[in-house]
Parts: C-alpha cells; sequence; structure tokens
C-alpha cells in the first residue's frame, strides 16, 4: 500500500489542462483487464471534456468525480475518501458529481462503465488514490515555482500546500499547476498517515436527500419534456397485434399515442394524463405460439429436471462408489421463487434527441450498454449520447442491464414521437415487467461418514440463465455453465472439501427476462448451502457452529467472520424463553460474512428480534458504510425471506404493487449489530455480501425453534 | 384550481381527479416529494395536509381545497421538520434517499401528535413507508433521537 507507483507504466495520464471548471487530472489504464467481453475503448475513442477524476477549483472546491452510480451504498462518500486522503484535501470543499459515460470511467477490472458486483471500493482503491496523489504532486511543484523553494521543503496540509508560516490554498495554485508538466511517478501515503481511508466517514449526500433537493431521474424536468407511459405485453414475448387509441387520444393532457417495440407509448403532459390515456388503450395481444408460465407447473418441470444429469460444473472423486460407504444420506430439494428488485424510485428514462446527438437522464448501473443500445438505435455513435447519471432510487442489480431495457425503450419513444420525453414506469410496471431473480430449485444428495463428515455430495440445480442471451455471454459461460447460476455451490468451501463430489447444472430456456439481483447466485446458493450444512449438522448430533468450524478449518477468513458473529451473539448461551438462534457464513464477492439470527415462532408468525453480523472484507474504507451495507443486506434479505415471490399464472405475474409483493416494513426490523473483522487481507466488497447468509441464518433458527426445516421460500405461512 | 401549498396559494391548471402528488410534481414542479407506488402502499409521497400526514398518491387535489399542503421542501422552516432532519444527518440514516422524504414527513407527524414514542409507536406510525434500503433501524434511533432533543 506505499508503492511508489510508476504512472508512465501502469498508469497513462491522458492530460491535465485548466478548463472552465479548473485543473483537471484524468487517467485512463490502457491494460484494463478485458472481463465482460467489452473491448476497453479507452484506446480507441477520445476523450470528452471535461473528463476527470478531479477538478480542483480557483475558488478551492474539490470536485471528485464518480466512475460507479451513487445507489445507497455510499461511493458518493467512499471515493472522495480515497482521493481526500492522498490529496490532504479539505473535506468541507469536496464536492462530488457523476462522471459522464466516457472511456475514462471504464471499471478497472470490468472492462466498461458499470457499477456491481460489490467492486467500486477495492477496483478504485488504487486509482482514485492514484489521482489524488498525483494533483497534490502537482499542486507541491506549482507552490515550489511560486515561492522559488525546493519542492522538498513544503508540506500539504487541509487543502493548502505549507512553507513555515506561509500558506497557498490549492486554489491559488491551479493556473501555475495547470502549466506543469505531470509527474511520472507518486508516492502513495502509508496506512497509518491515512486521516480518512478506515475511519467512520458520514456521507455526503446526506443533506440533499433529506430536504428534498436531490436529483434523481425520476425529477427530471425542462421545458418541453413530456411524460410516457409505455403498455407492454401482458405475458412476455409476445407481440401487439392490434391497437385502438382513439379513447386514450381524447384524454385532457394526452399528445400523442406511438407504437414503439415493446408497446405502445402513451405522451401526456404528465403522469396523470399519461396513466389515464394509457387506460383507456384498446390492446389486443397475439398470444398464439408462445409459452404461458404457470409456477406450478414450472416446479414440476424443475422436479423432473432434477432427476435427469445435467451440464456438469464441478466433478471430483467417484460419488456413486464413496456413497455406498455412507453412514446416512441427506437428501433434500430446496426452491426459491423468481424476485423482482422492485427498487423505490420506479424505473424512468428521459432522453433528448437533437441534431448533434442525444442527451439521457437516467438512473444506471450500466453507462456503457446503455449509451451504445442508444447509439444503435439513433444510427448515433456511441460519443454523442451523453448520459447524464442522477442519484439511483435503489438498484439491487435491476438499473445494470445488459440489455438496456428501460433506456433503450425511452429511447424508441423519444424518437418514435419526435420530442423530448421521460418514460415513467407505475410500480404495477415495475413488478410486473420482468428481469427477475430466476427462479431457482437444487436437489443434494449428501452421504456422511461415522464422524458425520460429507464423503460425498452431489448437488443439481434448476433455473434460467442471466446471461445467456446478453453481450457476455461468451466471456461468462463456459462450456455450457453460466457461472452465476453455480456460484456458492461450484466453489463452495463445503463441495470442494468433499472428496467425492458433482455439481450439475440445468439453465432452463424460458421467456422470462431475469436478470442480477442483489447477490446474484449466491441469493439462492447461499441459503441452500447453509441450509444444508445445518441439515448435516443436525443429522450427524453436532451443534451447527461446532460442525462449521471442523469443516471449515482451511478456511481462515470464514473461520474468522463465524467465530466472531458467534462469540458477539454469546453462541450456546442461554436466550429469553421461546427464541433459538440460526448461524450461517457465506462467501460472495470477495467478503466472508457470517450471521446470527435470534428468531421465535408464535401462532405460525416468525419474530425476528436480533441479527448480529461479522465481515471479513478486508480493509474497511468507511467502516460505517460497511455496517450501513450490512443492516441494508439484512433488511433486503429478510423482507425476501419472509414474504417476497413472482409468481405465474396462465402466463402473467400474478404480482403488481408492494401489498402482494410484500417487502420488509419496520415493524419487522430487527436489531442488527455489525461487527468488522479486522483485517488485512485482499479487500472484497459490501454491498451485496451481506444478503446470502441471512435467510439461512433466520431458517436455522426456525429449526432450532420448531424443528421445521424451512425449504422454501419465501417463509410464507408455512409454520401455520 | 387554488390549492396552498408550504403557506402559498398556488393556482395550478388541474382536474379535480388529479391526486395531490402528481399535481405537486409534474404541473407545480416540486420534486422532492416522491412517487414510488400510486396507491398508498409505499409511503414515499407522504405530505401534510392541514397538518395530517397523507398519502398523496391516491388524495386527489379536490380534497386539498381550503387546506394547508405542507411538503419536504418546507420542513426546513418547520420547528419539528428541522429537528428530524439533523436526526437524520447525525443518525446518517440515508442511503439511496428516494423513501427519505416521505420518512421524514411521516416521522414529523408522529412527534407533532406523539412527543415521545415508544418503539411500538413508531412501528405503528412508519410500518406504511417502505425503505428498500433497510434503513429502518436508523430511522428509528433518528427518531428517538430528535424526540430528545425535543424533549
Amino acid at each position: 500500500m506505499n508503492d511508489m507507483i510508476n504512472l508512465s507504466r501502469r498508469t497513462f495520464i491522458k492530460s491535465t489542462a485548466l478548463v472552465a471548471g479548473g485543473l483537471v487530472v484524468a487517467f485512463s489504464i490502457p491494460q484494463a483487464k478485458r472481463f465482460m467481453g467489452v473491448a476497453n475503448a479507452a484506446e480507441a475513442m477520445p476523450l470528452p471534456a471535461p473528463n476527470a477524476f478531479l477538478r480542483i477549483g480557483a475558488d478551492d472546491s474539490i470536485t471528485v468525480l464518480l466512475a460507479h452510480s451513487e445507489m445507497g451504498q455510499g461511493v458518493w462518500t467512499t471515493l472522495p475518501m480515497l482521493i481526500a486522503d492522498e490529496l490532504d484535501a479539505d473535506w468541507n470543499k469536496v464536492k462530488v458529481e457523476h462522471a459522464p459515460a466516457a472511456p475514462a470511467y471504464i471499471h478497472t477490472a470490468y472492462g466498461l462503465q458499470i457499477t456491481g458486483g460489490s467492486t467500486t471500493t477495492w477496483s478504485e482503491f488504487d486509482r482514485y488514490r492514484q489521482a489524488g496523489a498525483l494533483t497534490r504532486a502537482l499542486l507541491m511543484q506549482a507552490a515550489a515555482k511560486q515561492w522559488n523553494v525546493p519542492v522538498d521543503s513544503l508540506h500539504t496540509e487541509n487543502g493548502a500546500v505549507v512553507n513555515g508560516q506561509k500558506k497557498l490554498s490549492y486554489g491559488q495554485l491551479v493556473e501555475t499547476a495547470s502549466k506543469l508538466p505531470t509527474p511520472t511517478t507518486v508516492t502513495l501515503k502509508k496506512p497509518e498517515q491515512w486521516k480518512f481511508i478506515g475511519k467512520a466517514t458520514k456521507r455526503l449526500d446526506s443533506a440533499e436527500k433529506i430536504n428534498g433537493s436531490a436529483k434523481f431521474g425520476q425529477d427530471i424536468q425542462f421545458e418541453g419534456l413530456k411524460i410516457a407511459m409505455v403498455a407492454r405485453a401482458p405475458v412476455f414475448g409476445t407481440k401487439l397485434k392490434s391497437v385502438d387509441d382513439s379513447e386514450a387520444r381524447k384524454v385532457p393532457g394526452v399528445i400523442k399515442v406511438v407504437k414503439v417495440p415493446t408497446g405502445v407509448a402513451v405522451i401526456a403532459e404528465h403522469y396523470w394524463a399519461a396513466k389515464q390515456g394509457r387506460e383507456a388503450l384498446k390492446l389486443e395481444w397475439d398470444l398464439a405460439g408462445h409459452d404461458k408460465p404457470d409456477s406450478a407447473v414450472l416446479l414440476k418441470q424443475y422436479q423432473a429436471l432434477a432427476q435427469q444429469p445435467g451440464v456438469q460444473a464441478a466433478k471430483a472423486g467417484d460419488v456413486a462408489g464413496a456413497s455406498k460407504q455412507a453412514k446416512h444420506t441427506v437428501s433434500a430439494e430446496y426452491v426459491l421463487p423468481y424476485l423482482s428488485h422492485a427498487p423505490m424510485e420506479p424505473l424512468n428514462c428521459a432522453v433528448k434527441i437533437s441534431d448533434h446527438g442525444c442527451d439521457i437522464w437516467t438512473g444506471t448501473q450500466m453507462q456503457t450498454t446503455d449509451q451504445a443500445s442508444a447509439a444503435k438505435i439513433l444510427g448515433l455513435k456511441p460519443e454523442q449520447v451523453n448520459i447524464h447519471t442522477q442519484f439511483l432510487g435503489g438498484g439491487f442489480g435491476r438499473r445494470a442491464n445488459p440489455r438496456a431495457d428501460f433506456v433503450s425503450e425511452a429511447v424508441e419513444v423519444a424518437k418514435a414521437a419526435g420530442l423530448p420525453v421521460k418514460t415513467v414506469w407505475s410500480r404495477e410496471d415495475d413488478i410486473k415487467g420482468g428481469f427477475y431473480r430466476p427462479m431457482f430449485l437444487h436437489r443434494a444428495n449428501v452421504a456422511l461418514d461415522k464422524q458425520g463428515k460429507p464423503l460425498a455430495w452431489q448437488h443439481k440445480l434448476v433455473g434460467q440463465s442471466i446471461i445467456k442471451g446478453t453481450p457476455f455471454e461468451g466471456v461468462m459461460i463456459k462450456d455450457g455453465i453460466d457461472a452465476t447460476s453455480v456460484e456458492g455451490v461450484a466453489d463452495s468451501p463445503y463441495v470442494k472439501g468433499t472428496a467425492n463430489h458433482q455439481v450439475h447444472l440445468h439453465s432452463v430456456p424460458s421467456e422470462v427476462p431475469v436478470l442480477w439481483w442483489r447477490s446474484v447466485g449466491h441469493s439462492h446458493s447461499g441459503f441452500v448451502m447453509e441450509s444444508l450444512i445445518d441439515e448435516l449438522a443436525h443429522a450427524s448430533k453436532q451443534d451447527p457452529l461446532t460442525y462449521r468450524r471442523q469443516l471449515l478449518k482451511d478456511h481462515p477468513r470464514h473461520l474468522a467472520a463465524l467465530n466472531l458473529a458467534a462469540d458477539k451473539a454469546n453462541w450456546g448461551k442461554p436466550l429469553p424463553a421461546g427464541v433459538s438462534r440460526g448461524i450461517a457464513v457465506h462467501e460472495s464477492f470477495g467478503s466472508y460474512v457470517a450471521e446470527v439470527a435470534e428468531v421465535s415462532v408464535k401462532d405460525g408468525e416468525v419474530k425476528v428480534h436480533r441479527v448480529v453480523v461479522a465481515i471479513d472484507c478486508g480493509l474497511a474504507v468507511n467502516p460505517d458504510g460497511v455496517k450501513a451495507q450490512m443492516e441494508s443486506c439484512v433488511a433486503f434479505a429478510l423482507g425476501a425471506a419472509l414474504s417476497s415471490e413472482i409468481s405465474f399464472k396462465d402466463g402473467q405475474v400474478v404480482q403488481s404493487n408492494f401489498h402482494d409483493y410484500q417487502v420488509l416494513r419496520m415493524k419487522d426490523m430487527p436489531k442488527v449489530e455489525v461487527h468488522i473483522v479486522p483485517s488485512t487481507e485482499k479487500m472484497g466488497g459490501v454491498g451485496e455480501p451481506g444478503v446470502p447468509p441471512l435467510a439461512p441464518a433466520v431458517t436455522n433458527a426456525i429449526f432450532a425453534a420448531t424443528g421445521k426445516r424451512i425449504r422454501r421460500l419465501p417463509i410464507g405461512d408455512q409454520l401455520a | 384550481m387554488k390549492l396552498n401549498i408550504n403557506g402559498k396559494d398556488t393556482e395550478l391548471n388541474v382536474s379535480d381527479d388529479m391526486p395531490i402528488l402528481w399535481a405537486i410534481r409534474d404541473v407545480a414542479g416540486m420534486t422532492g416529494t416522491k412517487f414510488g407506488c400510486g396507491m398508498a402502499q409505499c409511503g414515499a409521497c407522504t405530505v401534510h395536509l392541514d397538518g395530517q400526514a397523507i398519502r398523496s398518491c391516491v388524495t386527489p387535489v379536490s380534497a386539498a381545497i381550503g387546506k394547508k399542503i405542507t411538503t419536504i421542501e418546507a420542513m426546513q422552516e418547520d420547528k419539528v421538520g428541522q429537528v428530524v432532519q439533523a436526526a437524520w444527518q447525525q443518525i446518517d440514516v440515508v442511503q439511496c434517499g428516494y423513501c427519505q422524504s416521505g420518512q421524514i414527513m411521516s416521522a414529523t407527524s408522529l412527534l407533532k401528535q406523539n412527543p415521545k414514542p415508544s418503539d411500538a409507536d413508531i412501528d405503528a406510525a412508519m410500518s406504511g413507508n417502505i425503505c428498500r434500503c433497510g434503513t429502518y433501524q436508523r430511522i428509528r434511533a433518528a427518531i428517538h433521537e430528535a424526540a430528545a432533543k425535543l424533549a
């Protein structure tokens, strides 16, 4: 962490220049890995201006440009902390903006501009610190020049270069600095010199989010902007047969009705007119020749598939042979439903097409694919499409769509209407609109020896592939295995630690659109694996914590999280009457999270009183941000575990709004205690890894309380 | 139609049945009040009508004639609202922030009616406001903090 970084080799400095806003320091990393199959456009495309990670204004303001989107996870604060430490910035002068969609902001590991995979902090840890360090070096050189003194006689503090009693603020040095050659090396600070990194830091976006002034995509308004609502197919994949829009056009405030590839758009002066206009449309859809998904039928189909061999995702030893030595065999089927992300801010996207290009205002997690998709629709070059990323009113994966669904549709509407429009989805559109966490069925047979240790582990997964049919298919599906379908199983320490194992996958084709949902494959595999381990512990008459410790003895980061959570939760000590504990530990996105849930069951109702979380994410850049994300993961996962489900009947989604797609509310929020494992191990993520262990911690506690093993989510009325 | 929004009489060209939410947002251009569900299920659209917390997404403008609509934009000038906002900042409640206008409007209304709410009171008053980021624990702490400051 105290590397002398050779910038000419590792980081190519594209430009430093004085622009209207102040000193601009821009970087790009030409050798960014090609992870998702998207070529690194930084080599091919010119940098638009202003384009930077950092601007210092003559007024001493420090504007940090975020290559990632703020959707609640706190990067609006974390990334500026990285710069502020290296720059010795005055924290009160720090402002933040979302960066435009441009090659300079391509993810250092993924090769496209994206916020996802719980990667932002670790993937920017070097780049943002380098930006701060480089700028500080430049400002010191500028001060040395202005004072005509050697640079090593100077130091920096709180937004100024200091020479004895004399001070020059960064703003005062901007002009001189802009004329200097850029340094080719910088020295990053040692951890003991950090003032921000590792210290609990309050959010920089708090004030505007509590007084109503923060701008989300939904809040974009400008002269001439109209509101559009799209009537979409009631059964996924079906096409429009006929439209009668005569009544819709009569609704006061309705301006136009246009056909778009996804359906029929009603364009109006405001949402209320657009909604009423849409309700007045008479549409016929061609349902012939399409699947009509039905949850009961799907379950039978998945169960039948789980009896057949699938595509092999992992194998070792001889499962059939070893199973014959078994003392016990645990066989279980687990089923998890389709889930909607249901971010609080319904999807929306404002589009203005002009002679020179297109401007898009939206909350998005994946600017590169949105930009490319809009450009394709309009026959433009990607750089002619400006994406103005707004605050995201929640993402959870829904706003990172490789198919760019809601952005592409908005562009189609604006194009067809010949007007600037903001498409707005109703909550019903959101719940019924697809791109769900896919339904998954797991079938496992685990053979145990006399001591209860797994001898053979056979595991089959059945579900839709998230990646199939997207631009990432070439990279993320290998030998017929979508890595996101089997993550958390095929790479599980329990499975890999079993000498004889076999993991098979059935990827089910379907027209139901599916997508990553906070913690992706781990959202189902974490529940299944940590429930199964509890079943194995019970079958071998061992304490669930002791049993896990034995199986994870060569996995120190799992163990550290597990032991810390168990210790803080007083595992093994008495609880109030009627309250039981359950435990789970799961690694995802490079972080190790253990959770202990305290649960009671009364009259068939589950009450989760307290959840103790322990996480090893390596260095916690903003410890309070880590805690907030763990609290968030617990709430998000608990709502899903207790009551969320998307189901199908006659091809249509049954649920429509928060009355029947239920999520966690205040009354069901447990007390959450978060403990961070002091760690200098490799950094992992925090936005998602708290989700996977929650459901099994709760259902394992339910088993401890009632003896009933929950093998289907949501828990719903299974205890009634 | 004349509506009194944050103490100002505002003439808006809207039909009687338009929900207050859309009159505020799409016609008056004040975007602090949020759209979340359109059927009084999530609380993102909470405003005060003559001091009572209501869901503006299902309340037609006709119900506000002759009454005072108060939105998040006026909370900085409201004695209780200010304290609630300060507590929100002190506890660092927000994440994505989209629901927080509604949370603050519900919490302010609660504290005006019940200056020292218990956890059960908070559950009852706040369970109509969904937060998908799950900031409930901090909302609860911030309400207690604001109650202590107001005492």
